[in-house]
Formats: C-alpha cells, sequence, structure tokens
C-alpha cells in the first residue's frame, strides 16, 4: 500500500511519498520519511520492505559520499540512478533487495531529471513516475494533467490532485504524505500532507 | 612461484627496526607541514616546492578531506598517501553507515595509525613513508583536534605540529610563539610557522582551514594567502623598528 510518485517540472523535480510504517495490520507510525537526501542535490524516494529500504539507500548514499570526497566532485544524478540499478542488479540473482526508487536530482548541465529504478534493476528516465498501488490513481492524474515545463505551484497543484485520488479512492489509503523538491538550489523538505496527525491518548 | 611473504621488519640486535627508521628519513626529506589548533579553528600549512609552469596544480592538492570534517596533510611518499587517505575516506563512510555517526578526529587517526603500524608487522609489505596531521572537529561536541601519526604507527594529539623538512625548526618555533588563538590568529600563526623555513609568498605555501561553523574545509585562495603573508612580514618589520627604535632617545 505504499505510494512512491514523483514528476519534473521547469528546472525543479518532486517527489512525494506516503509516511506509513506498516507490518501486517498494524501502523507503527504515520510519520516515517521514506525520501533521503542522497546530496545535496539529489532525492531518493524508496517504497518496499522497511529493512532493505533503510539498508539498501543508505548504502548508496554513502557511496556517492565516498566518490564526492575521493574525486572532489559530485556524482551526476544519472550516475548515481547507474550506481543504484548496478548494485541492485549485482544483488538480483543472489540476494535481492525489495526496493523500489525514485531519485530524483538537478546537475548544472543538465537541469532536473527523474530515475525509475524498480527492485528488479529496471532504469528508465522519465518526466513522471510512480510506484505501489497508488500508482494507479497517480500515474493515471499525472498523465492526464502533466505538462512539461510546469512551475512549482503547478506541480504541487497536480501533486495534491493526486493525493487526493489515492486518498478517496485507494481502498486502504495512507493518510499522510511527505513532498520534497530538489532544484538549483540543492535538496529540501518542500511540504507535508498530513490529514491524521499522531492521536495521544488523554491521562488517565 | 617464489614465496613473497618474509618478514621485511624485524628487529636489529640493539632493538631497532630500521625499515621504520629509514621511513621516518623519507618524511624528513617530504615537504614542510604545519599543523595548529585554535579554540574554534583548525589550520593546516603545506609548503609547496617550485610548481613546474605546465602542471595543473590544483591536481596536485597537498591538504586532502577526509570527511565533511576531518581533513589531512602529510609529508613523506606521495603514493604511500594516496593508498592510506583512500583506506581512511572509505572509514570514514562504512562508520557513518554501520554506526549511524560521522567519525570522531581520534577514531580516523587511530585507524590510520593502525593500518600504519600493521605494515610494520606484515610479510612482504614495507612501512608507510609518511607521516601524516590529521584536523577535525569532532561530530557533537565540536571540540577541534590536531594529531599526528608517524610511519611506526605511533600516534599522538598535538596543539600545534611540525612534520616533514625542517620540522624540529618548525616545532621549536611553535613551542615558543604558541598560545590559544581563533579565527584569523590560527591562521597567521600557522604560515608564521611555515615561513621559518620557506620562501616567502602566496605561490609557495598551500593553506587549508577548518572552522566550527562552517562544515567542509576551505582551500585559501594564493591572493588571501598574499595578504596574509604581507601582514606577517609588516608585524615583523614593525617589531624590528620597535627593537632599534628605543636606544635612540637619550
Amino acid at each position: 500500500m505504499e505510494c512512491v510518485f514523483g514528476l519534473v517540472g521547469n528546472g525543479f523535480a518532486i517527489v512525494a511519498a506516503d509516511t506509513s510504517a506498516v507490518h501486517s495490520i498494524l501502523l507503527h507510525k504515520n510519520n516515517e520519511d521514506k525520501i533521503m537526501v542522497l546530496d545535496s542535490h539529489k532525492l531518493v524516494a524508496a517504497s518496499g520492505e522497511p529493512g532493505d529500504r533503510v539498508q539498501f539507500t543508505e548504502y548508496v548514499q554513502k557511496n556517492v559520499s565516498l566518490y564526492k570526497f575521493r574525486n572532489g566532485i559530485p556524482l551526476t544524478t544519472a550516475a548515481a540512478a547507474n550506481f543504484t540499478r548496478g548494485e541492485l542488479a549485482t544483488a538480483l540473482r543472489k540476494n535481492p533487495y525489495s526496493v523500489n526508487i525514485l531519485m530524483a536530482g538537478y546537475d548544472n548541465e543538465s537541469g532536473a531529471s527523474l530515475y525509475y529504478i524498480d527492485y528488479i534493476a529496471t532504469l528508465h528516465k522519465v518526466d513522471k513516475g510512480a510506484f505501489g498501488y497508488g500508482s494507479y490513481f497517480s500515474l493515471s492524474t499525472m498523465d492526464r494533467h502533466y505538462r512539461s515545463d510546469m512551475s512549482v505551484e503547478e506541480a504541487i497543484e497536480l501533486v495534491d490532485k493526486c493525493i487526493l485520488e489515492i486518498r478517496s479512492r485507494l481502498v486502504v489509503a495512507p493518510p499522510n504524505f511527505v513532498i520534497k523538491i530538489v532544484d538549483k538550489d540543492g535538496a529540501r523538505d518542500y511540504a507535508w500532507r498530513q490529514s491524521v496527525k499522531d492521536v495521544t491518548t488523554a491521562a488517565v | 612461484m617464489a614465496r613473497y611473504d618474509r618478514a621485511i621488519t624485524v628487529f636489529s640486535p640493539d632493538g631497532h627496526l630500521f625499515q621504520v627508521e629509514y621511513a621516518l628519513e623519507a618524511v624528513r626529506k617530504g615537504n614542510a607541514t604545519v599543523g595548529v589548533r585554535g579554540t574554534d579553528t583548525v589550520v593546516l600549512a603545506v609548503e609547496k616546492k617550485s610548481t613546474p609552469k605546465l602542471q595543473d596544480s590544483r591536481s596536485a592538492r597537498k591538504i586532502v578531506s577526509l570527511d565533511n570534517h576531518i581533513a589531512l596533510a602529510c609529508a613523506g611518499l606521495k603514493a604511500d598517501a594516496r593508498v592510506l587517505i583512500n583506506k581512511a575516506r572509505i572509514e570514514c563512510q562504512s562508520h557513518r553507515l554501520t554506526l549511524e555517526d560521522p567519525v570522531t578526529v581520534e577514531y580516523i587517526t587511530r585507524y590510520i595509525a593502525g593500518l600504519q603500524q600493521k605494515y610494520t608487522q606484515s610479510g612482504g609489505v614495507r612501512p608507510f613513508g609518511l607521516s601524516t596531521l590529521i584536523v577535525g572537529f569532532d561530530p557533537y561536541s565540536r571540540l577541534p583536534s590536531l594529531y599526528q601519526t608517524d610511519p611506526s604507527g605511533t600516534f599522538s594529539a598535538w596543539k600545534a605540529n611540525a612534520t616533514g623538512r625542517n620540522s624540529n625548526s618548525i616545532r621549536e618555533f611553535l613551542e615558543k610563539n604558541y598560545k590559544e588563538s581563533s579565527g584569523q590568529e590560527t591562521i597567521k600563526l600557522a604560515i608564521r610557522a611555515l615561513l621559518e623555513v620557506v620562501e616567502s609568498g602566496g605561490k609557495n605555501i598551500e593553506v587549508a582551514v577548518m572552522t566550527r561553523e562552517e562544515t567542509g574545509l576551505r582551500q585559501l585562495e594564493e591572493a588571501e594567502i598574499d595578504a596574509i603573508v604581507a601582514e606577517i612580514e609588516a608585524e615583523k618589520a614593525a617589531a624590528e623598528a620597535a627593537k632599534k627604535g628605543p636606544p635612540k632617545e637619550t
């Protein structure tokens, strides 16, 4: 039931992910941040097995850092995406990671980009992408309303339309979402969309 | 296939490890390197022997970052340095991955020193021919540190130190002139110490600074270094003049 989706706009890329941590019928927490800041200008929105998700994305993050210290310059988004795919591919026929990833980044030379990387090491450079049951709704909504070179406001409107669609049509829809943006000024939190805040029981 | 794993570094009858001492000789021939620890600033300065005109100086950086909060400069065999620095950088990221925390300066120093020691007690290898000066700020506490390692694998913390060419005279200067300082004063002390043995001028010195507040290592531009050198020369001249001044009064 995890929902992750994203799109590329005019000089920026936006990714949104649900924030529920689920184990069978139990909701552990509803403010789990699944979008990792890979480096100053890259975001990785991941969904899948929670252990694998954290393990794999942190592994990629540390290797991206190591490259920066060894070579004095950071990896491009394309290079990081290809590295990530390569790691998934190598592990695939031995000990696969069950993680789906949308990697968004901004490079000075090539602008904003979004990469779709699924758990069996498919890699596609895309303008919009989504994972999970929510993708049936968000992809269709984005297909209907997406235009290239949208402004941040227009893109957020579209993201909110997708969240609304997921909330109203997905049977066990996640209540809360986090939205992050990456542009020339870096990768950062944009907003949270919460329909359920943490409930504290009254003191007895 | 001949065996390449016999011990190379072995004791002499009077208890010396000559390979390690020869490695220290290699260090003594290396570039003069100075490190100073201030209250909120740490500085590394290295002598730059005349850069060939055709060489791209950016590719021959002598002061390197190991992580956002740790920097290293060394004297000795630069090729050996590359190997140690690479292993240290991997360890910095590995520590972050497994312990969810950046390394402390002492940890990474202990790691590098441990590597240097291993190569004095392993078959088929020779010791690394370099001494390192490691500076940085510990995560959370943000306390500044300066450490030195050498080919034997020993390490210790310092307020200020020098290694490489003429390190003894630089250390003497530092012992005479060190006092707790911060910011620009720390940088000036490091450069003054290095100028004791290096020809004056921005193009003969490489200086890098790390402060408690900013992340990352800042390499000083040649113009900046020239400006500080000019300040130091002016201060020296004023001190000379002051010495000669008073006796004129009768």
